[in-house]
């Protein structure tokens, strides 16, 4: 085990599995010569060279083209969004052609495609670059959505992302690369972690947090305040959207009786509203409180700080979700 | 990967409007040609004759008129190499060696289809032909082609991707990114736009300020060329130009080839958007005729002719027997993702 | 600005509270650490020191109420402030909990979050006392009417086997939420009546726990049965507990020897003779030295099973099982191995005495790695006791009888000694067992040793 960001888990989850499989390569826009805008694919060219890690112009739905027309015949392209706001130049390619060829092609044609980057609100970016885009991916029949918590589940589920043979949707917390956990290294063999299993990220009895991504770490913060005020949360981090674990999630809600979804998206239509029906479905006879979201205002970011933060879930809303379900406010 | 050139392109294109001269070709050439694209209209006229007795629904886009484009390309072909195309790609998918039993099934919506009846008229697939697919998502599948030549070409494999589009196409995204990435990594593909003179039902005057779309290669250094489509010997001739090229240096080719639909967009087209005359005028240029007339030239006697169109129709009936035949699609889950 | 305080948690294991003695009085100015009242936990008497500065403005609690963790005890705040409104609020809360002792159920309370009224200095679940901001509850409904509850709270007051409809909802709406359920179900104010009609028998259904105890209420005056039933001290509930899982859970076997007591009694008056009114030593005192030392000379078995393993301890501490009208404690002579017998014997003096007046801090009774526990004052010969979790051994003193022995090749008539070792099997096995007990009875018999 070491003690590294979840930037470094990335960097070693692609060079661990390019060194292990030569079909395996990596495209973006600043991957190679510049290193990565957020220096994700640091070394990675000086590593495997301009054949294997290739900097592409400003072309997303190209190079997102390019890499599902090549995991077609067999290769296992990686392409890196700068940020997952430019995916949706791309959302062509990765809705109407990575997630149904499989299908249109009555099972003939696989795409071994990994789309990666960071989503999520950034810091005083505003509205264009600060979003959370994982509801429209997780909508998706044919994808799979990943969104990793930390440096340790990071690593684990992109290896297990780009061995996965359809196309992941691989959204990196845009504010969590230099957070930093305990995570194994190439030595202690093949850090694999499947998809569609959830995460209990803290034990706890009277109620339970869903939350995926940076907000995993805001629902950390509030559990604890809240274990002060003798509440014991219980924190799951479905780690990836698509496939849901719904059993570990219902498990834990039948548990406590009680469920605050928390996510930084958007409140209509947001991934946590069929999480709430998933609960609610299989947890009716447990539940003592009707389920409760927490999510981002409705409104796109804007670029000051004070209101920024105002948009977004922090400890205090997530606090106060919580009291609610126990009916204490 | 390798980067931009930094060198100007050599302009190696050839552009001519009509060629009126005759390609020099044998009966042992032409004859199989002929046969194929006999055998694609038979087939669509089969489907248009099922789609107006409900047995095949959802949109069919039929190619007549157009045959000799995608017979002649995909001939300069090997069977190794990629072909990606659009949604009205029956010919296309016939042409790279997919029997018509499967794509008929296939519209007809039966589980003996070539995609299992999960696609239908615009999607079919044959990883065995390497036919890369039909999509339904104008100039969408460009960068797809790129992708699969970007995947020979790491792979040094010598295998080219021809990519069909319309001329409708040139003014979307897709074929723009696809055609500068091409470009720009050198990727072994022939982008072959077929252009039928209308999108939909919008005259190319009317959608493009420069109506000859060969011509966006030439921002990005890349060869081009352009000639109309009536003759299948000089499709492929000129096709094979480029593919040549694309296999042995790797180039991308932007191919424009000129020919006419006869039947509307698709089945639910009236076609009002032109006249009966300009019809009229383009079906006297039919390929196939062309075709069978070159063929008696050449010595094929009408006899071995009537065998040939008779062994056709009996394929195509054979077809339509069996897609009637077949038992219907049965199963949609199972190819969501791969287990 | 006046506040409500609620009874702390004087204990790791506390519950609930009995507030035996105000210290202070209304009107008083307090700082924090005061002693403001002395409160009965399950362990012992304990200090209520105040953390807050200011007046005693009023005393929620009277002395002799059993207060539940958290419940409003006082009012504290600026001389002279009004306090009426905080007063209704927590009587609002303290209704159910402050009480004067009379015979209520034994519910196991529930983990049920609920948090105390925001004021208090250390809000911990408790199901009661949280009306401060709920909405007004509704009053029951009437037939009819429609019933508000949640899926949970329908489900539990069918386990718990409370009529729903007479359950108080305290959420939003005044729906019945499980709260109000489990309030019923523990005879709160919500004002447990027993189902209407018997429910529907299940195949499988049988009364849960809770069930049993919430419709089996002990009655304190019911001149029609021929039984009175006590209800528990704190104590008595916690040695219950404690002995029915230590029994149940620890795999005990017992290890017996008959020892020579003479040279035992003999040391003892020696000892005595040599401290004339400075002390006296009793067998016990030098049963736990004895015990201290065998644990020194075999220290596998100063010894806990954890889970995973068996943890052995560096340190001796010698618990003593002290009788008390009302239960036993057990207080813990520190390093008994270290210590000198006439230390041991002031000690273990000082420990008793106050332990009878329940004066023992929780550090004084917690930590022992072995126990003693001596009848033999009582005229018992020999027994076998239970285990003091997770302490791997106890060993119970017998009384010195008059008893044939063989001495010198003769049957004569001498004094012996009947110990009985209980062993948690899983950290001791019998041959250690052996081992241990046998250094014991060569340090009991040769009680020179005890004083090297």
């Amino acid at each position: 085990m070491a003690h590294i960001s979840y930037r470094d888990a990335l960097n070693q989850a692609m060079r661990e599995e390019m060194e292990r499989d030569a079909n395996i390569f990596v495209m973006g826009e600043e991957v190679g010569y510049y290193n990565g805008a957020y220096k994700v694919t640091q070394g990675l060219l000086q590593r495997f060279s301009e054949r294997r890690v290739i900097d592409a112009p400003i072309a997303e739905m190209g190079f997102a083209g390019i890499g599902v027309g090549a995991a077609m015949v067999g290769l296992r392209p990686i392409v890196e969004f700068m940020t997952f706001n430019f995916s949706l130049v791309a959302i062509d390619q990765i809705v109407n052609n990575a997630a149904k060829i499989y299908q249109m092609s009555g099972g003939q044609f696989n795409v071994p495609i990994v789309f990666r980057g960071p989503g999520g609100p950034a810091v005083q970016v505003s509205s264009q670059h600060s979003q959370s885009l994982e509801s429209f991916y997780a909508h998706v029949p044919g994808l799979k959505v990943v969104m990793p918590s930390t440096a340790y589940d990071a690593k684990g589920l992109l290896k297990t992302a780009i061995r996965d043979d359809n196309p992941v949707v691989f959204i990196e917390g845009e504010t969590l690369y230099n957070t930093t956990w305990d995570v194994p290294d190439a030595s202690e063999g093949d850090h694999l972690i499947p998809l569609g299993k959830a995460d209990v990220k803290r034990e706890g009895s009277h109620v339970t947090l869903i939350a995926w991504s940076k907000m995993v770490w805001t629902c950390l913060e509030a559990a604890k305040v809240l274990a002060e005020q003798g509440i014991e949360c219980e924190v799951v981090d479905p780690r990836t959207l698509r496939p849901l674990d719904v059993d570990t999630l219902a498990a834990s809600v039948a548990k406590t009786g009680r469920c605050v979804i928390v996510e930084v998206g958007w409140p209509v239509a947001g991934f946590g509203a069929e999480v709430a029906y998933q609960m609610q479905k299989r947890c009716m006879d447990a539940l003592d409180a009707p389920v409760e979201r927490v999510t981002s205002d409705d409104v796109p970011m804007p670029y000051a700080k004070n209101l920024e933060d105002e948009v977004q879930p922090q400890v205090k809303d997530v606090v106060a979700a919580v009291r609610r379900v126990l009916y204490l406010e | 990967m390798a980067t931009a050139s930094k060198t100007p392109h050599p302009d190696t294109t050839r552009v001519e409007d009509e060629d009126p001269s005759i390609t020099e070709t044998t009966v042992a050439e032409l004859a199989p040609l002929y046969r194929q694209m006999l055998a694609i209209r038979r087939m669509e006229e089969a489907a248009a004759k099922a789609y107006s007795q409900g047995k095949i629904g959802g949109f069919l886009h039929l190619i007549i008129g157009q045959e000799a484009v995608c017979v002649g390309a995909i001939a300069s072909l090997m069977p190794d190499d990629y072909v990606v195309a659009t949604y009205r790609e029956h010919g296309h998918a016939y042409a790279k060696g997919v029997p018509a039993r499967p794509i008929l099934a296939e519209l007809y919506g039966k589980a003996t289809g070539l995609v299992k009846g999960l696609g239908g008229s615009m999607h079919l697939f044959d990883k065995e032909k390497n036919f890369l697919g039909g999509y339904g998502i104008v100039g969408g599948h460009v960068p797809i082609a790129a992708g699969a030549a970007f995947a020979s070409k790491y792979r040094g494999d010598g295998r080219v991707t021809l990519c069909f589009f319309g001329e409708g196409a040139s003014t979307i995204g897709g074929f723009a990114e696809g055609l500068a990435l091409a470009a720009l990594w050198k990727l072994p593909v022939v982008l072959i736009c077929e252009n039928n003179q209308y999108s939909m039902g919008t005259p190319t005057y009317r959608s493009l300020a420069v109506e000859d779309v060969s011509l966006r290669a030439l921002a990005h250094g890349m060869a081009r060329d352009r000639f109309d489509g009536d003759d299948v010997i000089k499709v492929k001739r000129r096709v094979a130009e480029a593919v040549e090229r694309a296999r042995t240096t790797g180039e991308p080719t932007l191919v424009e080839v000129v020919t006419y639909r006869f039947r509307g967009h698709s089945m639910s087209d009236p076609g009002l958007y032109r006249t009966k005359d300009e019809v009229e005028e383009w079906k006297r240029r039919d390929p196939l005729n062309r075709s069978r007339a070159r063929l008696s030239e050449l010595g094929m006697s009408e006899q071995d002719l009537e065998a040939l169109e008779g062994d056709v129709k009996a394929e195509i009936e054979d077809a339509v027997k069996f897609s009637e035949d077949s038992p219907p699609a049965d199963e949609y889950f199972k190819y969501v993702v791969k287990e | 600005m006046a506040q409500i305080i609620g009874l702390p948690k004087l204990s790791p294991t506390m519950e609930e509270g009995v507030l035996v003695k105000w210290n202070k009085k209304e009107g008083d100015k307090v700082s924090p650490g005061d002693l403001v009242a002395e409160v009965e936990t399950d362990k012992a008497n304990m200090d209520f020191n105040i953390e807050d500065e200011g007046v005693l403005l009023k005393l929620l609690a009277q002395e002799g109420a059993t207060v539940k963790l958290g419940a409003p005890v006082l009012i504290i705040g600026k001389a002279g402030e009004d306090v009426s409104a905080l007063v209704a609020q927590a009587a609002g809360g303290a209704a159910k909990t402050a009480a004067a002792p009379q015979p209520k159920a034994d519910v196991k309370p529930t983990p049920a979050p609920a948090a105390a009224p925001k004021a208090e200095p250390k809000p911990a679940p408790s199901p009661k006392q949280d009306d401060k901001k709920s909405p007004t509850p509704t009053a029951t409904p009437a037939a009819g009417t429609k019933l508000l509850a949640s899926p949970l709270a329908k489900s539990l007051a069918i386990e718990l086997g409370v009529d729903i409809r007479n359950v108080t909802g305290s959420g939003p709406g005044g729906r019945i939420i499980e709260r109000d359920v489990r309030a019923t179900a523990q005879g709160g104010s919500n004002g447990h009546a027993p189902p209407a009609e018997p429910p529907e028998a299940e195949p499988d259904a049988k009364p849960s726990p809770e069930t049993a105890i919430a419709v089996r209420r002990p009655q304190a005056a019911d001149h029609d049965t021929d039984y009175t039933d006590t209800p528990a001290s704190n104590m008595r509930k916690r040695i219950a507990a404690r002995l029915t899982e230590a029994k149940r859970d620890v795999p005990h076997f017992y290890l017996m020897r008959t020892l020579d007591a003479a040279p035992l009694l003999g040391f003892r008056e020696r000892l005595n003779a040599l401290l004339g009114d400075r002390g006296k030593v009793s067998v016990n005192d030098l049963v736990i030295k004895a015990v201290a030392l065998a644990l020194r000379r075999v220290p596998e078995c100063n010894a806990a099973w954890i889970d995973d393993g068996i943890r052995t301890f560096h340190r001796v501490h010698v618990g003593v099982a002290v009788a008390l009208p009302e239960g036993l404690v057990t207080p813990v002579i520190r390093d008994a191995d270290q210590k000198g017998i006439g230390s041991i014997a002031a000690e273990v003096r000082d420990l008793a005495a106050r332990a009878k007046s329940r004066q023992l801090k929780a550090h004084e009774i917690t930590g022992s790695t072995f126990t003693v526990s001596n009848l033999g004052m009582l005229g018992i010969e020999r027994f076998t006791a239970i285990l003091n979790p997770p302490e791997a051994g106890i060993l119970a003193i017998g009384a010195t009888i008059d008893a044939p022995v063989v001495r010198n090749g003769a049957v004569v008539v001498g004094k012996t000694l009947t110990v009985t070792m209980s062993c948690d099997h899983r950290a001791i096995d019998g041959a250690l067992g052996a081992r241990w007990l046998a250094a014991f009875v060569d340090l009991a018999e040769h009680p020179e040793s005890l004083a090297l």
